[in-house]
């Protein structure tokens, strides 16, 4: 015993207890995150009753007083919404101009791309060591099957249109920019000159201008500088642009996760004998992608919504088509809304399925804290 | 001189020797004049205040650190820009980091066998077989498939001096192995390179343990401002010290 009022000595440690039922369940939610207090409690009262304003005139318009059958716009009453013209012209926002007879050949080709797609993007799938290979022969394949050749009919790429183009531009542009944002962001960490100079003046010029005006060089101004025997494909010169413009983007987002990597991970590297691209490939990269995946899949998002800017140089993708049936005179002023809304819809089901993905393998790759 | 044990007192068998050896960061004169051969199996603590040199003097032994001017030739192999000589050399040291520096993303035993398999080709087997052996004598086999983060720091370090082993080098440097553990920590990690010492391991170790310089060391080194003060037996260094700068260091830390 002590003198001292302050003197204690526990003879044993107190067991762990669970926590109290009051901060979970439903209620303990709902107060939590909707009535925590007065100012939360308005905000939460004042937004159920403006999506009560709001969502019963959207579902009215888009689905009740819509019309569905029809063969021209004047079909349509001018209330409501005008979907008449879908059962002839989804296949146009989807295909654009390609032949009717070979959409068999795109549909196999969106068909392999679900096992294409998996077998790279999770691991634990069965027969996953074919499954990579398939994976890597899968852009041969979809690019014999959408231009033909090898018995097929050539299609030729300014036929191509329609969703289909967004999602090969997008996915092209996606497949090839990660790599070369990796070696732009290495380059611009370097410590030979020629290769970081070259890097920083390739992100920076890139990044400083406009896509559209890189879109406009590529299709209008570089003919001009090539010989005439040299000829690009339109489809392919559009590809690199958005290629090279995601590129830049990519570059920053990964040098960002680069120098969030302590220097001790590439000195413990070093010290254990592993060359530069070793410890980049083993040790620095997995790290650092990790940390990057938000601002990837980011500009994934971004430059898959830039394949939009296509319509510019005269090629007809989803808003192609839509601008075209909005502007067609069959159809002209009834359905401005509805083919946006469509539009719409098809990259916001891709956008966010890329954004769910992202948070999956971010939850997968989460080794610190498990 | 009264050596420990398998004291190379007098054994002329050097493997490190540094002659000259003069390092500038930017303008700082960080090592001075550093002359120093380290005999096979020998096993020095080198200690001294922060910012007296003693991890940069250890980094320029794996060429962690560029030196200026001077020599280091390890197990032979003089230390210049040739890229292959670095690689060589760097094979046959180990180090290990205050911060102990595991690879986050890898489990233990991946942590192990990373460098054995990509540096020395090892098949994926006996590169595993060989990591247990390690992680078995640093007494953690059983975290050998958890992730560094769901490690103690002392474990941790642990794991960073198999992973080191487990190259089966010639030397090890130790950072301040001990500097950033809780001090219920320190003594597993101490016991592991007590343990090490007693395999005839050549060793270098930065550190202020004095109590582990006094049992395995069989030189103490003291540095200040880039230079080596004074450098004896353990036994002289702690009840002997000659240079007031070494007294002053002594009676502060002990």
């Amino acid at each position: 015993m002590s003198k001292y009022a302050f003197h204690r000595s526990r003879a044993e440690m107190l067991p762990e207890r669970p926590a109290p039922l009051t901060s979970t369940g439903v209620i303990g939610w709902l107060r939590a995150n909707l009535f925590s207090n007065w100012l939360s409690a308005v905000l939460t009262v004042a937004s159920i009753a403006v999506l009560a304003l709001v969502i019963p005139g959207l579902i009215e318009w888009a689905f009740i007083d819509a019309t569905l059958t029809g063969e021209l716009g004047k079909d349509c009453p001018s209330e409501g919404a005008c979907w008449a013209w879908l059962d002839q012209r989804i296949t146009q926002f989807f295909y654009g101009f390609y032949p009717p007879e070979a959409y068999w050949r795109v549909n196999i080709c969106i068909a392999l791309l679900v096992p294409a797609l998996a077998y790279m993007l999770f691991d634990r799938l069965p027969y996953s060591r074919y499954g990579r290979w398939f994976s890597l022969a899968y852009p041969v394949i979809a690019a014999i099957l959408l231009v033909g050749g090898l018995g097929l009919d050539v299609v030729r790429t300014d036929q191509f249109g329609g969703f289909m183009l967004n999602l090969i531009a997008g996915l092209v542009g996606i497949v090839l920019s990660l790599p070369i944002g990796i070696v732009l962001a290495l380059g611009r960490r370097s410590r030979m000159p020629i290769v970081r100079m070259f890097s920083v003046g390739f992100i920076e010029f890139i990044r400083g201008v406009p896509l559209i005006t890189l879109l406009f060089v590529a299709i209008i101004l570089l003919p001009l500088f090539l010989p005439p025997q040299v000829t690009l494909d339109q489809l392919i010169r559009v590809m690199i642009i958005i290629t090279v413009f995601a590129s830049a983007y990519m570059a920053e987002v990964i040098r960002g996760g680069l120098q969030a990597i302590p220097q001790g991970q590439y000195e413990a590297g070093q010290a254990m004998g592993l060359g530069y691209w070793q410890s980049m490939r083993l040790i620095i990269l997995p790290q650092a992608l990790k940390i990057s995946i938000p601002g990837i899949v980011n500009t994934f998002i971004g430059l898959f919504k830039d394949t939009t800017l296509v319509i510019i140089i005269g090629l007809f993708d989803i808003l192609g088509q839509a601008r075209l049936l909005q502007t067609n005179p069959d159809w002209l002023g009834k359905v401005d809304y509805e083919t946006f809304l469509l539009a719409a819809l098809f990259f916001f089901v891709i956008c966010f399925g890329m954004s769910r993905y992202s948070l999956n393998l971010e939850k997968r790759l989460d080794t610190e804290r498990r | 001189m009264a050596e420990a044990d398998a004291a190379p007192a007098g054994a002329q068998d050097p493997i490190i020797e540094i002659n000259g050896l003069n390092k500038w960061f930017g303008q700082f004169h960080v090592l001075r004049d550093i002359d120093l051969t380290v005999e096979r199996r020998e096993r020095i603590v080198i200690c001294g205040p922060s910012g007296s040199g003693k991890s940069t003097l250890i980094r320029c032994i794996n060429r962690l650190e560029e030196h200026q001017e001077g020599t280091v030739v390890v197990d032979g192999v003089e230390l210049t820009h040739n890229l292959k000589n670095i690689d060589a050399i760097r094979r046959e040291v180990g180090m290990v980091f205050q911060q102990f520096n595991l690879f986050p993303h890898l489990t233990v035993l991946e942590n192990c066998t990373l460098a054995p398999i990509w540096v020395r080709k090892m098949p994926k087997a006996e590169a595993q077989e060989i990591a247990m052996k390690y992680l078995e004598r640093v007494k953690i086999p059983e975290q050998a498939l958890k992730y560094p983060g769901q490690l103690s720091g002392g474990q941790q370090q642990r794991v960073a001096i198999a992973r080191s082993l487990c190259m089966q080098p010639n030397i090890m440097l130790f950072d301040e192995p001990t500097s950033a553990l809780d001090p219920e920590m320190i003594k597993e990690v101490l016991e592991v390179m007590v343990d090490l010492a007693g395999s005839g391991m050549t060793m270098l170790v930065v550190t202020h343990e004095m109590g582990f310089a006094a049992q395995v060391a069989n030189r103490v080194i003291f540095m200040d401002e880039g230079q080596i003060v004074e450098q004896n037996t353990p036994e002289d260094f702690f009840n002997n010290p000659q240079s007031d700068r070494t007294k002053l260091f002594l009676s502060q830390i002990l």
